[in-house]
């Protein structure tokens, strides 16, 4: 048994990693491929039944199924990745032992029973109420406690992590700041504070309503609170993959933040404001005014949008900096052409980015504008909105961070490179296409969560639009294709885990890094790069903001159309 | 780099480039016209959810439906027994949901204004209109109180939007329009 004190000194980044730490990072990097494997599976089902012409399972099943779906990758999968990045990013960069690793092993328990005790509960068919589960429909109080236990574990685990914070600065393993990577990290687990704490007030007395020891939950309050949980728990992962992002650049092209105080002030935005988007669930609710929808759901005027939108510049303007920095000077875009697109670290990250501010970020506000999301509530396009978020983003982000934690944490060697070069294409593009397809089957008016969009058996007919069949169908064969960059990551990891060739010493690193010590001895005051033009950086973000601002206002005219209510 | 701490200790006193300044102002200048429009709207444009709520038990709500039905029902759709209900122009209608219908369904008159209540009898419910594509949240207890004026002519459909159960899917429902006589 590894005691405390052992560690060794990573020969490839020359960062000192704790044994405790690296089990424990090992334990809930496996966990959460687990879920992602199970919810994957599931998703893909879901997919392939609101594909008209598939139309796989019946209605029992399919709710059943979409609900263990949203349960095991939108909370499972996400959170243990998560808790695996904040053991990195406290213990492993700053270079100090984990505090309490014995509370760390407990928290992990927690999380582990609680996940089964949900899913147990879905899987016996009384809990089919969707992951929001929304009151009066009420589930197997087991549904309910195993997202508590889940909740507390993951709650647990987070006081591990600002542990090892004090454990840093106390024994004075690093000199100054935190680095960015960790700054990001840190966002990330306040905001899990918040959220958790919104999951207890809300789950806690629905838990005891299931048992019958409170009469009644009011349906409103309910959304309020439970969307405390539900949205800022995506504001988890935006944070945590923004740190992924900057982690990744650094890693694999030594890229430097443009500007520690730009980059922080951004992370800074996220923690005072991203509480507010509760309010994006509730913009055409009974009894809620405008003027608290509009406050909220603007996050106090888009000033967490405005942290978003500055990592959409700082991520790539690093990685422009870093490359014209080695010479790839020419024109505007040499530095994007000649980046390791063979690289899986790389190009996960890099189509995350772009992926999540074009089509995740984009959608999510103009969606979460108060009037416009009176032709939106409901319909697919918010599926489509929150795969491209958490899938194109976060898991995307979260599987191109994995090719790195494979060797330098697993220290195994990947197997099967030439396939793990396509991997994130196969799933990105995959994840594109049920991000756009959804979303364009919404502006038709496709519903969300609905078995038959032909309504057979419905006591009227119904005539939705050949072109929302069309969309649904091209959703189904994207989920497929997505499937199989998801078998194709969960194969490589599992074999790379289990049968690679242990890293020796010697043994060259694949995906390839930076020459990170190299780099961090070489420069005399890094920290901010000094003075790097970024034009191609500046065309990027421009052509983002014009269709950023196109599609905003064509929603509008789309809005306009509509019978006039108020 | 990201993964080490700054060195320069006083990082926060270093300068920002000016491509950063310059995109961060254009930012924050787009959230406030994007914040703004919202408000802005509210004065020019057609389209504002109202405010306008009441609690209601779903027995007080079914009551109000039931008494507009007997008022104003003027026949049944098709062969389902759902009676159809056509109550003067610029006057209260209702629509209650509940498993797994909407009901009843309404006769509108095209270009006048109707005061729209929805409110659930069960669970939480999704009013959405098609092919307008209107999407309202329903409650149980609440009663939502709106203002609608239809501006085109024809038969529209209301789906449920928000899963309530096994019967989500056949939740179905009707508004139709019809030119003024």
């Amino acid at each position: 048994m590894a005691t405390a004190a052992d560690f060794r000194i990573c020969n490839h980044t020359g960062l000192k990693v704790y044994a405790t730490t690296e089990s424990l990072i090992k334990a809930n990097a496996v966990a959460a491929v687990v879920s992602l494997a199970v919810g994957g599976l599931l998703g893909l089902l879901v997919a392939l039944t609101r594909w008209p012409a598939v139309h796989l399972l019946p209605a029992e099943t399919f709710y059943q199924v979409l609900t263990a779906h949203g349960t095991d990758v939108l909370l499972l999968w996400i959170l243990f990745f998560e808790v695996a990045v904040l053991y990195f990013a406290s213990s492993v960069l700053l270079g100090c032992r984990l505090a309490m690793p014995k509370v760390a092993w407990l928290a992990f328990i927690l999380m582990v029973g609680g996940g089964i005790l949900a899913n147990i509960a879905i899987l016996q068919g009384n809990s089919s109420v969707m992951f929001t589960s929304y009151p009066p429909m009420q589930a197997d109080p087991n549904f309910y406690l195993g997202l508590i236990v889940f909740a507390v574990g993951a709650l647990v685990a987070v006081f591990v992590f600002f542990g090892t914070l004090v454990v840093a600065k106390d024994e004075k393993t690093y000199q100054g700041s935190v680095p960015l990577v960790t700054f990001g990290a840190i966002t990330a687990a306040i905001i899990a504070v918040f959220t958790i704490a919104s999951g207890a007030v809300i789950l806690i007395p629905t838990y005891f309503w299931s048992l019958g020891w409170l009469a009644n939950i009011d349906t409103l309050v309910y959304k309020i609170v439970w969307w405390g949980m539900g949205h800022s728990s995506q504001q988890i992962n935006v944070s945590a993959h923004v740190a992924v992002w900057y982690a990744i650049a650094a890693l694999v092209l030594g890229a430097k933040p443009l500007s520690e105080k730009v980059s922080r002030a951004a992370f800074l935005l996220y923690i005072l404001f991203l509480q507010l988007a509760s309010a994006h669930h509730l913009l055409v609710e009974p009894g809620v005014s405008s003027e608290w929808k509009i406050f909220n759901t603007s996050y106090a005027m888009y000033l967490a949008v405005l942290g978003s939108m500055i990592h959409g510049m700082t991520v790539p303007g690093s990685i422009e900096a870093a490359q014209r920095r080695k010479g790839l000077n020419k024109g505007l875009f040499e530095w994007l052409r000649k980046a390791p697109w063979d690289n899986p670290a790389f190009s996960g990250m890099f189509m995350s980015l772009v992926m999540f501010g074009f089509l995740g970020g984009i959608s999510g506000v103009v969606m979460g504008t108060e009037q416009i999301n009176l032709i939106m509530h409901n319909t697919i396009y918010v599926p489509g909105h929150f795969h491209a978020t958490v899938v194109t983003g976060t898991t995307l982000a979260f599987m191109a961070v994995t090719y790195l934690l494979i060797p330098l944490i697993f220290r195994r060697q990947i197997m099967m490179k030439k396939l793990a070069q396509w991997q994130p294409y196969l799933f990105g593009l995959g994840a594109m296409g049920i991000s756009l397809f959804m979303m364009g089957a919404g502006t038709l008016g496709v519903p969300r969560r609905h078995w038959d969009i032909t309504f057979a058996d419905a006591a009227m007919s119904i005539d939705l639009p050949a072109t929302a069949f069309l969309m649904m169908g091209l959703n189904g064969l994207s989920a497929i294709l997505a499937a199989i960059g998801g078998v194709v990551f969960i194969i490589i990891v599992v074999a790379s885990v289990f049968f690679g060739k242990k890293m020796e010493k010697d043994t060259v690193m694949w995906p390839k890094l930076a020459n990170i010590k190299e780099e961090a001895a070489a420069v005399a005051t890094y920290g901010s790069e000094e003075h790097a033009k970024i034009p191609g950086t500046v065309v990027l973000v421009a052509v983002f903001f014009v269709s950023f601002v196109l599609y905003y206002f064509i929603n509008w005219k789309y809005l306009a159309e509509v019978w006039p209510l108020r | 780099m990201a993964i080490f701490p700054p060195k320069a200790r006083v990082w926060w006193n270093e300068p920002v480039q000016k491509t950063e300044l310059i995109w961060i102002a254009v930012a924050f200048v787009w959230g406030l016209v994007m914040f703004f429009t919202m408000i802005f709207w509210h004065s020019v444009g057609e389209q504002n959810l109202s405010n306008e709520t009441y609690k209601i038990s779903p027995e007080a709500f079914s009551a109000k439906v039931d008494a507009m039905i007997e008022q104003y029902q003027v026949g049944e759709e098709g062969d389902t027994g759902i009676p159809v209900v056509r109550p003067p122009a610029d006057s209260d209608v209702y629509m209650l949901a509940r498993l797994w219908e909407w009901y009843p369904v309404l006769e509108l008159e095209k270009g006048r204004k109707y005061r729209l209540h929805l409110a659930s009898l069960d669970w939480q419910h999704g009013f959405s209109l098609q092919p307008e594509n209107i999407n309202l949240q329903v409650h149980p207890n609440y009663e939502m109180v709106l203002t609608v004026e239809p501006t085109t002519a024809g038969v529209f459909s209301v789906v449920c939007n928000e899963f309530c159960g096994i019967g989500h899917h056949q939740m179905v429902g009707r508004i139709r329009v019809v030119e003024n006589q």
